[in-house]
């Protein structure tokens, strides 16, 4: 893994790097040894005072019983969101690989929701449900469905997850399309000359060559349900009703900053680290096998 | 396609038109309700033709005389913040990254496993699951409610480091031979071969690290208290802090539109060099 040829300079290489060490060093390592530092601590409000308290914050933590719960909140959010999110981009992609003509019209208004941030499609998903003037919580309410997310944590989780797959889908549409595209032809045509039906060779031919593509979207799209989605979360529930749709990050938040628990802050960032490493390592050595230098 | 199924081809268009509507439609009313009065929008159902109050509703979005309950800062400010504050992150990563994989992939010197190590481990944690103790350094380091302190830690990831790095991997030995032959030194081999060979990827990499900038909450959340350094999609939260009525609805869309046009902009104009970018390097 390391290039034959190499220059050789006994100072040029640290004056590269260190623009980068710098910003790491400062704002990720200085942060990260905080933060696993002030989960062994007790500190008041203040600040002013602090104690050693070991691995209490963390018992703490796991005895709480609204923290196992948005644990569960996270995981539901997660398996709903990166679900609806890969099958309905995908049956999107299979279709579009189908079209010929007026496909880049379709894609470009396909991948728009990309470029709107988390926080903005949770407001415009508010605007849509909002009990009292939303356009479709009154359709609902013609329909004989009462729409009131402040009021019904089910339906403030459905409201968070269809704005985080609606913004999701575009992303996961163009790898699908692009992965669609990357099969050789000639394997389908000869599936095709051997009488295999489109819906066989969705199945046989095209599913089975794209599950890596679908995989790496999957571990993308718990990510992406893990983290990014705070915007959606803080601008269209605030994490309630109660603590209905309270997602891990958003604990982490709120637990830090508005409840001013410092140390079971600090300990959630721990907690998330943990499960952020085990992520990256699944995903790392997917992407390591993939790759040829 | 192979077979000619016209049932099929009609249901692809169908499906194609009805995931068009389905993903335009929030979009589509969003701009409606710019082009009403906020009375209008609030009786139900709200009206789902455009009105005639788009000019007094964008304009009153973008120099900020709006009289709604929540915060009513200028879009048009809140728009050059987020604009800055995305290009420091954009170029500035993809500057730092440039030079730091250069060095990892050709230059051999001690403790460079070790670099690696710390740099490779900044990929696994995003700022959101370290977001207290970067808040207190960077309150520390006196930087809230700058340009800085909006774009610097938000730089301090890895992606693009390991994108340049295995994009240089894949350059040809000879090139670096040939370089040397020709008397050229490591910078100059640098700006003259490696850089011109790896404008793709700095262009899709352009594109994802703006709209990722350009798209920042909670950071930002945390790192601007002052209503002048809001970024675009800060003020739009809080624009809503009213209650259902008291909000200007009208506004809010208008801005959440305006939210989304720059990165809209990016994204269809460079989407060639967006999707290699994307499925080339898998990120």
């Amino acid at each position: 893994m390391e290039k034959r040829v190499q220059f050789r300079s006994s100072w040029l290489p640290w004056v590269l790097i260190a623009p980068q060490m710098a910003v790491i060093c400062v704002f990720f390592f200085w942060p990260a040894a905080q933060a696993i530092l002030q989960s062994l601590q007790e500190q008041d409000a203040f600040g002013s005072s602090t104690e050693w308290v070991g691995l209490d914050n963390f018992q703490r933590l796991f005895s709480d019983a609204t923290y196992l719960e948005s644990f569960k909140t996270t995981a539901l959010f997660s398996v709903l969101v990166a679900g609806l999110g890969i099958v309905l981009s995908l049956l999107l992609a299979v279709f579009a690989d189908r079209v010929v003509r007026g496909v880049t019209f379709y894609r470009t208004l396909l991948i728009l929701p990309y470029a709107v941030a988390p926080a903005v499609a949770g407001v415009l998903w508010v605007f849509m449900f909002s009990p009292a003037l939303g356009v479709v919580a009154y359709a609902l309410g013609k329909f004989g469905y009462d729409w009131n997310h402040l009021l019904n944590g089910g339906q403030a989780m459905a409201l968070i997850v269809l704005a985080a797959v609606w913004k999701q889908i575009s992303y996961n549409f163009l790898f699908f399309v692009a992965a669609l595209q990357s099969i050789p032809k000639s394997l389908i045509e000869a599936a095709a000359i051997d009488g295999a039906g489109p819906w066989r060779r969705f199945w046989g031919i095209q599913l089975p060559l794209i599950s890596p593509t679908t995989f790496f979207l999957l571990v993308m799209n718990v990510v992406y349900a893990f983290f990014e989605t705070f915007g959606i979360v803080d601008a269209a529930t605030n994490g309630g009703p109660g603590k209905d749709t309270s997602i891990l990050v958003y604990r982490v938040y709120y637990d830090g900053f508005k409840a001013m628990d410092l140390g079971g802050s600090a300990a959630q960032s721990a907690v998330l680290m943990l499960i952020v490493i085990v992520l990256t390592v699944v995903q790392f050595r997917y992407v390591e096998k993939k790759v040829n230098y | 396609m192979l077979d000619r199924r016209p049932a099929l081809t009609l249901l692809s268009h169908l499906v194609m038109i009805l995931g068009v509507i389905i993903v335009a439609f929030p979009l589509y009313l969003a701009f409606i309700a710019s082009t009403h009065r906020p009375e209008e929008i609030v009786q139900l159902p709200m009206p789902l033709t455009p009105g005639n109050y788009f000019w007094q509703t964008w304009h009153a979005a973008l120099f900020g005389n709006a009289t709604g309950a929540g915060s009513h800062a200028p879009v048009l400010r809140m728009m050059w913040i987020s604009l800055v504050s995305a290009l420091i992150i954009s170029l500035g990563k993809i500057a730092i990254s440039l030079l730091s994989a250069f060095a990892i992939v050709y230059f051999r010197f001690p403790f460079k496993k070790l670099v690696f190590w710390m740099i490779f481990i900044t990929l696994m944690l995003p700022v959101e699951v370290r977001i207290l103790p970067t808040y207190q350094v960077l309150s520390d380091l006196n930087m809230l409610n700058s340009y800085a302190g909006l774009s610097v830690p938000l730089i301090a990831s890895a992606t693009a480091t390991f994108l340049f790095r295995q994009f240089f991997m894949t350059v040809p030995d000879e090139l670096v031979e040939a370089a040397r032959m020709d008397g050229a030194g490591p910078m100059r081999f640098f700006f003259d071969v490696l850089l011109p060979l790896s404008r793709t990827a700095m262009a899709a990499l352009f594109v994802i690290q703006f709209i990722y900038g350009w798209n920042q909450y909670l950071w930002p959340l945390l790192a601007t208290t002052n209503e002048d350094m809001y970024t675009v999609v800060i003020g739009i939260k809080r624009m809503i802090a009213g209650g259902d009525s008291q909000n200007e609805w009208n506004v809010v869309m208008a801005t959440a539109l305006l939210a989304m046009l720059p990165p809209a902009i990016v994204v269809i104009s460079m989407q060639k060099w967006f999707v290699r970018g994307l499925v080339d390097t898998e990120k």
